[in-house]
């Protein structure tokens, strides 16, 4: 069972901190939720994990199976067995999701060992089918003209054709209808059984997503640190009385 | 600096190397003689082209020797590693330092509604009326009128090919040129007539045989559209690293015609194409596109130039280049419109991708309008991998280098798109790939 460790997590961007001490262990299988209010450092977390450049880590460690993850590339990062679903995926003109698709499992093969296209263009289409993507799709530019709801689905297929051991999902919800959120959902529940579930974290600001994906365990990221864990009624709890209401109740603490 | 004596004028090429190749067409027509003889002496004449010329702006003009070549020996067909154009029943013809080594001719039905795929020498003997109204037969106006000369003098052989009135040709054909050993000088030539209402799509493909040896390449090809015709060419500019390449190519667009021409440039130390389309006649439209991949300190200088000289024309010009190293290339076109030429419509962009920082990409568009009516707009940019799309790409395990070539690949994408034959688009890709994975 593999799982992903991340360890007194620093994060900065320039020489700003953001992150500022970040315990967390996901265990392949589990879905854990990670909310809060705008700007306290979710994003900056799923990104720094996955290596973007723009983020610097200062102190502490992520490790993947034991291993760390830092001085990985981000294509090294995404070998071993990590994802990251874009909050705002990039467009990418002219480049097919096919192509793209087709790179990245070609990347994880072994060198000099093919690509049995039969078999994935017979997954990929299952796959397609299960998040009712039209299969014209893949033909398209990887995010280029999408709705919204097109570029997350496009996330969920390209999560679901790599296989992750861990998954990072930015803001998945934000920019989704009821319809399409639902779609997205179900792909992702559809990954969410079976000996190759990936862990989740699913990084969200509103509790609404979780009525759809329900999560193991939630957490409250705020300032750059976890201040609260529980189970799915944590989460249902903030969206009744608001992040103000955390606030307040950690006020004493942090004066 | 060098001192104009006449050796300076014309190094390798002297008027006896031009009279021994003389020799080797002494059976072809009279005026056709006469026409190199006077190109020989335009070409022993002209200076060589020197910095106050604003049409070699920004061109490395010491490189630009015309020493150390010679007139090759012929080859063999089995001496190169020939690769087929990979369309099934598609007639093709090879050329090897001037001469025809092997010929698929056409198939029989595509002969019998009768095209002709044959080579210029044939051309002269039996076409010869056609070859004079269209070989060679626009001026050069980009600058490189010297070279341009010496191609006439020194042009032996090439690909014609004449699609008569109302015919499609089905399949494409495919001309292959080739230059093997040290110095070797070629001039490879295709003509392109597509009379009224007829199809055509040619792909021309130049390469070394061996990919250390510096060669002389001076072509250029000549693209007739009659009426309502349709003719797509391809040219895909593959010499070893070593080559000094000129290319002029002659773009003629009568009424309702459509001339597509993609050049892609992948091959030469230094390598200038020369693009002129005439839009003729009310209706015609020529697309001109490139793709250029430059690597180590190779220099593609291109000039065009689409002059639209009757109301409702229209002109679509897209170059694209990747440059990675410390190379370079030069982008410099125009767009003339005439004062009758009404409602045209005219487009040029030059963009660049720069991959690395040692690398120079020089825009000089250009208009020149005489009608009031018109819509022409024109552009260059320069831009770097987005690194956004770069991450977005690694983050799904992709390396760094692959990640580079789908996003060059995407960036031409615009370009290759515009190919409908999946063969020829296929054969495209792949050189592009291939020098991607032997820079």
């Amino acid at each position: 069972m593999s799982q992903l460790e991340i360890k007194d997590l620093h994060i900065s961007i320039g020489d700003k901190p953001i992150v500022r001490g970040l315990n967390l262990t996901i265990q392949q299988g589990k879905v854990h939720a990670i909310m809060g209010p705008n700007g306290t450092g979710k994003s900056t977390l799923a990104k720094a994990i996955a290596g973007h450049p723009d983020y610097t880590i200062t102190e502490g460690d992520v490790r993947l199976d034991g291993k760390s993850v830092l001085a990985m590339q981000p294509d090294e990062r995404a070998r071993s067995g990590l994802f990251l679903a874009f909050q705002y995926p990039s467009e990418i003109p002219g480049v097919s999701i096919a192509n793209s698709l087709r790179a990245a499992v070609q990347a994880r093969l072994a060198e000099g060992e093919e690509l049995d296209a039969t078999a994935y263009y017979k997954k990929l289409y299952a796959k397609m089918d299960l998040l009712k993507i039209d299969r014209k799709f893949t033909s398209r530019a990887v995010n280029d003209g999408f709705s919204g709801g097109e570029k997350k689905r496009c996330e969920i297929l390209q999560m679901a054709m790599l296989e992750p051991k861990i998954a990072l999902m930015d803001e998945t919800d934000s920019g989704l209808d009821i319809d399409a959120l639902r779609i997205v959902a179900d792909g992702v529940n559809a990954q969410r059984s079976g000996p190759s579930a990936p862990g989740i974290m699913l990084i969200t600001h509103y509790q609404r997503l979780l009525d759809y994906i329900v999560p193991d365990y939630v957490h409250v990221l705020w300032d750059g640190r976890i201040v609260k864990s529980g189970d799915k009624s944590l989460a249902l709890e903030l969206e009744a009385k608001g992040y103000d209401w955390l606030k307040q109740e950690l006020a004493p603490a942090t004066a | 600096m060098s001192v104009a004596s006449s050796t300076y004028l014309v190094g390798s090429f002297t008027p006896e190397a031009f009279e021994q190749s003389l020799a080797r067409c002494a059976h072809l027509p009279a005026w056709w003689l006469d026409r190199k003889r006077a190109a020989y002496a335009r070409f022993a004449a002209a200076p060589m082209p020197q910095r106050t010329n604003e049409g070699w702006r920004f061109s490395n003009l010491s490189t630009l020797t015309l020493d150390g070549f010679n007139l090759p020996a012929p080859v063999r067909f089995d001496q190169l590693a020939h690769r087929e154009l990979g369309v099934t029943g598609a007639g093709h013809l090879v050329f090897a330092n001037n001469r025809l080594v092997a010929a698929q001719p056409l198939d029989a039905s595509t002969a019998g509604a009768g095209i002709i795929f044959d080579t210029l020498q044939n051309a002269l003997l039996q076409h010869g009326d056609l070859v004079k109204s269209h070989l060679l037969a626009q001026p050069s106006k980009l600058g490189s009128d010297k070279f341009a000369a010496l191609h006439e003098a020194f042009l032996e052989d090439g690909a014609f090919i004449y699609v008569p009135k109302g015919v499609t040709a089905t399949l494409p054909v495919g001309v292959f040129h080739y230059a093997s050993g040290a110095g070797a000088a070629v001039f490879p030539h295709t003509l392109v007539i597509a009379g009224e209402n007829a199809k055509i799509t040619v792909a021309d493909f130049f390469r070394s045989e061996k990919p250390a040896e510096a060669h002389f390449a001076c072509g250029g090809n000549d693209l007739y559209a009659g009426h309502g015709a349709s003719v797509t060419y391809l040219a895909m500019q593959d010499w070893s690293r070593a080559t000094l390449s000129f290319q002029f190519n002659a773009t003629v667009a009568r009424r309702d015609a459509r001339v597509l021409s993609l050049n892609l440039h992948a091959g030469a130390r230094q390598a200038r194409h020369e693009s002129f389309s005439q839009l003729q006649a009310p209706g015609a439209h020529s697309e001109m596109l490139a793709l250029t991949v430059a690597h180590g300190t190779q220099e593609f200088d291109q000039r065009t130039l689409q002059i639209h000289q009757a109301p409702n024309t229209s002109s679509n010009l897209l170059y694209k280049n990747a440059l990675l190293d410390q190379a370079k290339t030069i982008f410099s076109g125009l767009i003339v419109v005439d004062a009758d030429a009404q409602k045209t419509d005219a487009y040029q962009s030059n963009r660049n991708l720069m991959l690395s920082d040692e690398a120079e990409a020089n825009s000089l568009p250009g208009l020149e309008i005489q009608a009031n009516d018109v819509r022409c707009t024109h552009g260059a940019t320069s831009s770097r991998i987005d690194r956004e799309q770069e991450f977005y790409l690694e983050s799904r395990g992709i390396r760094a280098a692959q990640a580079q070539e789908l996003l060059v690949f995407g960036f031409f994408e615009e370009v290759l798109g515009k190919l409908e034959h999946q063969e020829l688009h296929d054969r495209l890709t792949e050189i592009i790939r291939e020098k991607f994975r032997n820079q």
